[in-house]
């Protein structure tokens, strides 16, 4: 897994599936995985889930998104949305926190929050026997937690104490600092978790605020998969969402491109290996160009022995134990984005060769071989995705909040499949040959800071 | 992509606590097959139909415990090693072939094992098969492959261990928890050891330990026992067994006398830590019940925030940011117990430690309460049922408890053995094994000033 993308980013939507029919209000989508289909569900009180009944095993998956993350979070306050979202378990309702905590330890329910960039996620996992008790947590965890101040002050301190540590760590510096550079001035240039200068100015105030206007129903995106129908389903979404506000109260935010491209941050620490991360623009999710962007990726640097960023790195020389990099897309922005960590003394090296591959491919393009081996392998992995509750649900949340609807589903397989080498050349040209903000941490050796052009 | 994932969770399983998500269970669940072929190899088949996907692993019964003195990490190294080809499928065609059929492949090795694996679409099982099988005793190597890949090796131990730490401190501290036992080397092995390892030495092991009847191979996913049955006849039944193998017998420990401690300071610490490790026994070796037990105080001790560490100094005395306790059981002579904690900023590494034995202490003189007792067997029970959820933790399962000698049955009856473990049981085991003079404690600091030092002043 590579460190710098968010897990909701991973390219794990494309590959082959099937539509069967759309009958009527349920819209069901046959995934590969046999009988295995997704109904669009709807409560009497308008909220919508994706959903996949698969009763073979005796739980429940839900997870779910809140459009609207930490981009979210007040100037000057960053780490908001993560203090919030850390605190959603930590008592709500009539339960304070160690209540709370003792209901779903007793029942064995997993309730997870967590912000991202773009949104706010949830996800919550029971036993179908504990089915009631769990959607009814689920319910006072969105609707009313209750900040209660010791539990703010402790997650605070945990955080805080986690920041601190990331000041030393070079992986958490190679990616602030990316970050901060690519996009200084805009939202995304903030960390999510904030800063040791931000947590202390958050309130309570800030976190209910938070909670408020952005925990709302038109733009929340739910995925449930396993032992429960769609008729039981319907009376708990409204249980659990529906005292929700109807709209979000969000922020308009900036579409942004990456800043700083051509340049080389160097930050010294010492340390035996250097980490580095390297990206640039991207394509967008509904760009045209996407999907051809993506295979092209592939055979760059995508999760695949077959890459040739992991080829030339590692197998050939053994610089770096691992070597990736993958397409984001955020709600404002896209990228490109890798990483790698290798020895001091060889780091310049390492990040020339990096270089050096993403111009070839630009200038080059891949070959008919690689087009060929990348699409056949984009398409029938597709079904690794499935074997799990979770990764489904996860799948199906993302789905929604890329806007992608079944009959997209149906062409998606062929669109991998449609992808020409003329277009693979003319894409990864678009692609990769914009330059590259380059961040090193480690000894200086081998590698030096450069200035804008 | 990384091919040692699972070296990281083997390894970050004793420190991080993991021992609950590996278990599983046969009880309520899969109908799980096993089998012996001629040649000697295991087979484990878990079925599950959910989707058209199989995740075949392959374990043979060696590890990082089982190499000579002075040649520590040579396991793991051949592991990297095993993906060079062979001659009927030369350099890198397996992985090519993974690739082309939109498969997953990894690796990983511990103390105890080795393992390999993909996950693939259903249909191409028995291709997997016939080539993990021709890799059993096909292997070849060359310098040009061998010394690029002592590289990436080194480059691995700099990423997980030289670059952390937190991961320094955790080889050190093995190191003083076994007097005598291999466990306490590092399974990638000691640094100035790994840049003197060779094709030689790898292929030696490799001849020595490969071989059909040191290995299980687990098979879980959409498939039958059947027809698992009839391809691994046809691919790995071939393979003939070419060394005998024999029972693992390893130095063990001597009577442990005297606590230890171990502090390991780097500028680059912000935030300050204290662990222990108690040697205890393993799923494997431990008397009846007795491993079952551990695991409950494990749980009742240190799992979540509803536990007696977290409640304790987390929440009512407000001395921690966080703490915790696990049990590391999967293991084929000790395992593990220990805790963890960091303070909260103004209380010393003393203090906090002072903190948690006062709550193991508890345990010791009063037990747990008949309500900790339930809520922990509860959960620990439903774990099992959610493993059942992934096909990969349902397969790691298996393969890890045979791989340290134990069988299906004492898997599949997991869930009957916790739900019988009694508070009495559980103090029991709190007596016996939470012995400090078998037990190393840990400090990481940022610098060695008198007052951060535990070496002396703790006994």
């Amino acid at each position: 897994m590579n460190k710098f993308v968010p897990e909701r980013h991973r390219p794990f939507i494309f590959g082959a599936v099937l539509t069967i029919a759309l009958p009527c209000v349920a819209l069901l989508t046959a995934l590969p995985a046999r009988a295995t289909t997704i109904e669009r569900v709807r409560s009497p009180g308008g909220i919508e889930a994706w959903l996949v009944h698969e009763p073979a095993v005796p739980l429940i998956a839900v997870d779910f998104a809140f459009v609207g993350g930490a981009v979210q979070d007040a100037p000057g306050k960053a780490g908001t949305a993560n203090l919030a979202t850390s605190l959603l378990d930590s008592g709500a309702g009539d339960l304070d926190s160690k209540a709370f905590q003792d209901r779903l330890e007793r029942k064995a329910i997993e309730m997870n929050f967590s912000a991202e960039r773009d949104n706010v996620r949830g996800a919550m996992r029971t036993l179908t026997e504990n089915r009631d008790e769990a959607f009814d947590l689920l319910r006072l965890a969105v609707t009313s937690p209750r900040f209660d101040a010791a539990d703010v002050e402790l997650n605070r301190a945990q955080i805080m104490s986690m920041l601190r540590r990331e000041t030393t760590s070079p992986g958490d510096i190679a990616s602030r600092r990316w970050w901060e550079t690519a996009f200084q001035g805009h939202p995304y240039g903030r960390p999510v978790n904030g800063t040791t200068e931000s947590l202390p100015g958050i309130g309570i105030d800030d976190l209910k605020a938070y909670t408020h206007r952005v925990l709302a129903r038109s733009n929340l995106k739910i995925a449930v998969v396993g032992d429960i129908d769609a008729e039981t389903l319907k009376p708990l979404l409204d249980r659990v969402f529906g005292a929700l506000p109807a709209k979000p109260e969000l922020t308009p935010i900036e579409n942004v491109t990456p800043q700083g491209l051509g340049r080389r941050i160097f930050v010294s620490l010492d340390v035996p290996q250097a980490v580095v991360d390297f990206g640039g623009p991207g394509i967008g999710r509904k760009d045209p160009d996407f999907m051809t962007a993506y295979v092209v990726n592939h055979i760059l640097g995508g999760g695949s022995s077959d890459s040739r960023l992991y080829h030339e790195v590692r197998e050939k020389r053994g610089l770096a134990y691992s070597v990736s990099d993958s397409l984001v897309w955020l709600d404002h922005s896209a990228l490109f984005l890798g990483g790698t960590a290798t020895r001091a003394d060889r780091s310049g090296e390492t990040v020339d060769l990096i270089e050096k591959e993403i111009h070839r491919l630009a200038e080059d393009g891949p070959t008919a071989v690689e087009l060929a081996e990348a699409k056949n392998y984009l398409n029938s992995s597709f079904v690794l995705n499935l074997d799990t509750s979770t990764k489904i649900a996860g799948m199906l949340v993302q789905l929604q909040l890329d806007d992608l609807g079944a009959d997209y589903f149906t062409a998606r397989s062929a669109m991998i499949g449609a992808v020409t080498l003329d277009g693979a050349k003319r894409v990864a040209k678009r692609l990769l040959d914009n330059g590259m903000l380059v961040t090193v941490v480690g000894k200086p050796a081998g590698v030096a800071s450069t200035t804008p052009n | 992509m990384s091919k040692k994932l699972m070296l990281a969770a083997v390894l970050a399983g004793a420190l991080a606590g993991a021992a609950n998500l590996d278990k599983a269970t046969a009880g309520s669940g899969p109908d799980v097959s096993h089998f012996t072929l001629s040649n000697g190899l295991e087979v484990v088949v878990v079925p599950d139909h959910r989707a058209p996907v199989v995740t075949h692993m392959i374990w043979y019964k060696v590890g990082a415990a089982d190499e000579t003195a002075g040649k520590s990490g040579l396991a793991h190294f051949l592991e990297h090693l095993m993906f060079k080809g062979t001659e009927k499928n030369p350099g890198a065609s397996f992985s090519q072939d993974v690739n082309e059929i939109g498969g997953q492949e990894n690796a990983f090795t511990s103390s105890d094992y080795t393992g390999f694996f993909q996950r693939v679409p259903r249909e191409h099982l028995k291709e997997m098969m016939a080539l993990e099988a021709d890799r059993i005793t096909g292997l070849v190597l060359t310098d040009e492959v061998v010394r690029p890949e002592l590289n990436v090796v080194l480059e691995e131990q700099n990423m997980r261990v030289a670059n952390n730490p937190g991961a320094r401190l955790g080889e050190q501290m093995d190191a003083a928890l076994y007097l005598n036992h291999p466990y306490g080397r590092p399974v990638i092995g000691w640094r100035h050891e790994i840049e003197k390892l060779d094709r030689d030495q790898a292929l030696a092991f490799y001849r020595h330990f490969y071989t059909p009847n040191n290995a299980i191979v687990v098979v879980a996913g959409d498939v039958t026992a059947d027809e698992v049955k009839a391809d691994a006849e046809e691919t790995y039944g071939k393979v003939p067994e070419r060394t005998p193998s024999n029972p693992r017998q390893r130095p063990t420990e001597p009577a442990q006398e005297a606590p230890r401690t171990v502090t390991l300071a780097d500028s680059r610490v912000e935030q300050p830590s204290v662990s222990r490790n108690y040697l205890v026994p393993s799923e494997t070796s431990a008397k009846p019940g007795e491993s079952e037990a551990l695991e409950v105080l494990a749980h009742v001790l240190g799992t979540g925030e509803d536990c007696r560490l977290y409640r304790t100094l987390v929440v009512d005395k407000g001395i921690a940011l966080s703490t915790g306790a696990y049990y590391s059981g999967t293991a084929l002579d000790y395992g593990k117990f220990g805790f963890f904690g960091t303070p909260k900023p103004g209380v010393s590494l003393h203090q906090l430690e002072d903190g948690i034995d006062a709550v193991l202490d508890d345990v010791v003189q009063h037990g747990i309460t008949a309500d900790e007792l339930d809520r922990a067997k509860n959960r620990l029970i439903a774990d099992a049922v959610y493993a059942q959820d992934n096909q990969a933790t349902l397969a790691r399962w298996y393969g890890s408890a045979l791989a340290t000698g134990q069988t299906v049955d004492m898997v599949r009856g997991w869930p009957d053995r916790i739900h019988a473990v009694t508070a009495d049981a559980v103090q029991q085991a709190a007596r016996t094994w939470l012995d400090r003079r078998q037990s190393v404690t840990g400090y990481l600091v940022k610098s060695l000033q008198p007052q951060e030092s535990h070496q002396e002043s703790h006994s």
